[in-house]
């Protein structure tokens, strides 16, 4: 058994250590960001007495003449294309409402979900009385933004095969902001196992499978035990994450992965300890900023 | 349906952040962290933050022990914590914690109470022992008893002296020197080891995640020679006599070490000296 307790170290700021030139225009609710007219307000910025105030935190960015503020940490807000993880909260009518760190309840509609074997038809009453059979509450799924709501509300839907409800892994939650948008988010990492950044901020790791259920069509969840050296290639991922997200860098595949690198010479449960996640996270930003330059 | 990941894994002594079934996560303890109280401590494990401060009065002692002075416990959930300590939400939970804490600190050993009567029937000293839930996440118990051991540790209580008139009442003198002090042994003081049941085997500290998995656990108050103050289970769930004594004797073994270690931590905070650099909140 490990036990370990220590005094507490204050904390270096990043900008010190990272040697960073150009910093950025950060900024918090209230802050003028600009008393220049000629802007258009873009998110996160309103007009006030001639100023262009910010009304979230987080850094200015400006393109040519649109000013907006991109928030640090945020609820996801919607965007048709994205693909998201959530958790299933009820089950109505015609349709499921799902959680997915949003400002509403997203919905999933009976319509939107692929019915078992892929066939197309017109849903039945059958099929609404049959819809815990398929999703219950508490129920993990993978899916895609098909519409926005006026009133940001997002509708869901799992209308191809490699979306629908997940079986065995782990999930972490993340801030959306930190999760970087890419042409595809689901990921097979050639450490063993396979990863979903969901744009929400739900990452969902899991064991590759060994063979692609096609027929299925995402609704039987695999709820075989999971072997100890998956599980500890699944563990080592999640701790990853969680240090890069401490340390506020952006989330995708090959940052994980070259994180997953740098962590190997160190104990799972060590990762989470601050020094260590300094020095991993440190290693990895360096191999990313070698890997561009 | 994380749940069922959560589970099996624990057969293996792999949990999913990667420690195993009894190991504790990385604890962090700062004492005399608010300059008013007369002992305090900050304790962080993992994502859970606990602030304790002990302040010194003077009261009369209680009619049925007339030579002993005595503590009282306070647990404040602050809406800081989670939102469902908003308004009244935490008074629950405060109230079951003070209990807990008077449940393990009522035996004869655990405090020395009769260093805090000043003179017999009269005068006595009172621990108010303020507890302040600052982050929930995930074994509350453990991170509450170890801070309050901290904050006792801490404790400094001024040394005052009963002079007697020729007309025979008393008055109380306080020391002229702030620093001349009287210091508590918290040599046994117990702390709280919670082990929650996870399918078939137990685990300790349990973060928030394998707390909702877990039906029943077990809370074990443990001194650092190893001798159990009391036990209490909590959860909706069943446990077998088999398991509790399991449980019971993990419970001895960790809280051993756990004493051993906070120990070793508050002797190295005290030589570092009155000069030591303070993180305190802003670190």
């Amino acid at each position: 058994m490990a036990m370990e307790m220590r005094l507490p170290v204050a904390r270096k700021r990043l900008s010190e250590s990272l040697g960073r030139e150009s910093k950025k225009h950060l900024v918090v609710p209230g802050d003028t960001i600009t008393t220049d007219t000629g802007f258009m307000r873009g998110h996160g910025t309103y007009m006030g007495e001639e100023k262009l105030i910010a009304s979230v935190a987080g850094s200015v960015e400006r393109v040519n003449k649109l000013i907006c503020v991109k928030a640090l940490k945020t609820r996801y807000n919607g965007e048709v294309g994205d693909i998201v993880v959530g958790r299933i909260t009820e089950v109505q009518q015609k349709r499921w409402k799902v959680e997915t760190n949003s400002r509403l309840d997203s919905v999933l509609l009976l319509s939107s979900m692929n019915l078992p074997g892929g066939e197309l038809r017109r849903r039945s009453a059958e099929d609404e009385l049959a819809m815990r059979g398929f999703l219950q509450e508490g129920d993990l799924i993978s899916a895609e933004v098909q519409a926005v709501f006026s009133d940001g509300a997002v509708s869901l839907h799992t209308r191809s095969l490699k979306y629908g409800k997940l079986g065995q892994g782990v999930l972490v939650q993340v801030s959306p902001s930190l999760v970087k948008r890419q042409k595809t988010h689901f990921h097979d990492l050639p450490c063993g196992a396979s990863v979903i950044l969901g744009n929400n901020g739900f990452i969902w790791i899991y064991p590759t499978p060994e063979h692609k259920e096609e027929d299925a069509g995402g609704f039987i969840a695999n709820l075989e035990p999971v072997s100890l050296a998956d599980r500890e290639v699944i563990s080592r991922l999640r701790n990853c994450i969680i240090s890069l997200v401490t340390q506020r860098m952006m989330l995708y595949d090959t940052s994980i992965l070259y994180c997953y690198e740098a962590s190997l010479p160190h104990q799972i449960k060590d990762i989470l300890k601050p020094e260590i996640m300094e020095e991993i996270v440190m290693e990895t930003r360096q191999r990313l900023l070698e890997q561009e330059g | 349906s994380h749940s069922i990941p959560v589970r099996s894994s624990e057969t293996e002594d792999l949990r999913v952040d990667g420690r195993g079934c009894e190991d504790y996560r990385c604890v962090e303890v700062e004492t005399d962290v608010v300059s008013n109280t007369s002992g305090s401590a900050r304790v962080k494990l993992g994502h859970t933050d606990i602030l304790v401060g002990v302040k010194a009065e003077m009261g009369t002692p209680k009619l049925e022990k007339p030579n002993e002075g005595y503590l009282e416990f306070f647990v404040d959930c602050s809406a800081n914590a989670t939102p469902e300590f908003e308004g009244r939400g935490g008074d629950d939970l405060g109230t079951e914690i003070a209990n807990t804490l008077y449940r393990i600190f009522n035996n004869k050993s655990s405090i020395d109470l009769k260093s805090l009567c000043i003179s017999p029937r009269e005068h006595c000293w009172v621990l108010y022992v303020d507890v302040l839930l600052l982050e929930c996440g995930g074994n509350l118990f453990d991170a509450i008893s170890i801070a309050v051991k901290a904050a006792l540790f801490n404790t400094r209580i001024p040394r005052v002296r009963v002079l007697e008139d020729e007309e025979g009442s008393k008055d109380i003198e306080l020391s002229d020197d702030p620093y001349d002090c009287i210091r508590l042994s918290v040599e046994n003081v117990p702390c709280i080891v919670t082990l929650c049941k996870i399918g078939y085997r137990h685990v300790v500290d349990a973060t928030l995640q394998e707390e909702a998995c877990s039906l029943a656990s077990l809370l074990v108050s443990v001194t650092s020679k190893g001798v159990v103050t009391c036990m209490r289970k909590v959860g909706k769930g069943s446990l077998d006599p088999e398991s509790i004594f399991e449980m019971m004797e993990t419970g001895k073994r960790v809280g051993k070490v756990l004493h051993t270690s906070l120990q070793s931590v508050l002797h190295k905070e005290e030589s570092l000296g009155p000069k030591r650099q303070k993180v305190g909140f802003l670190g």
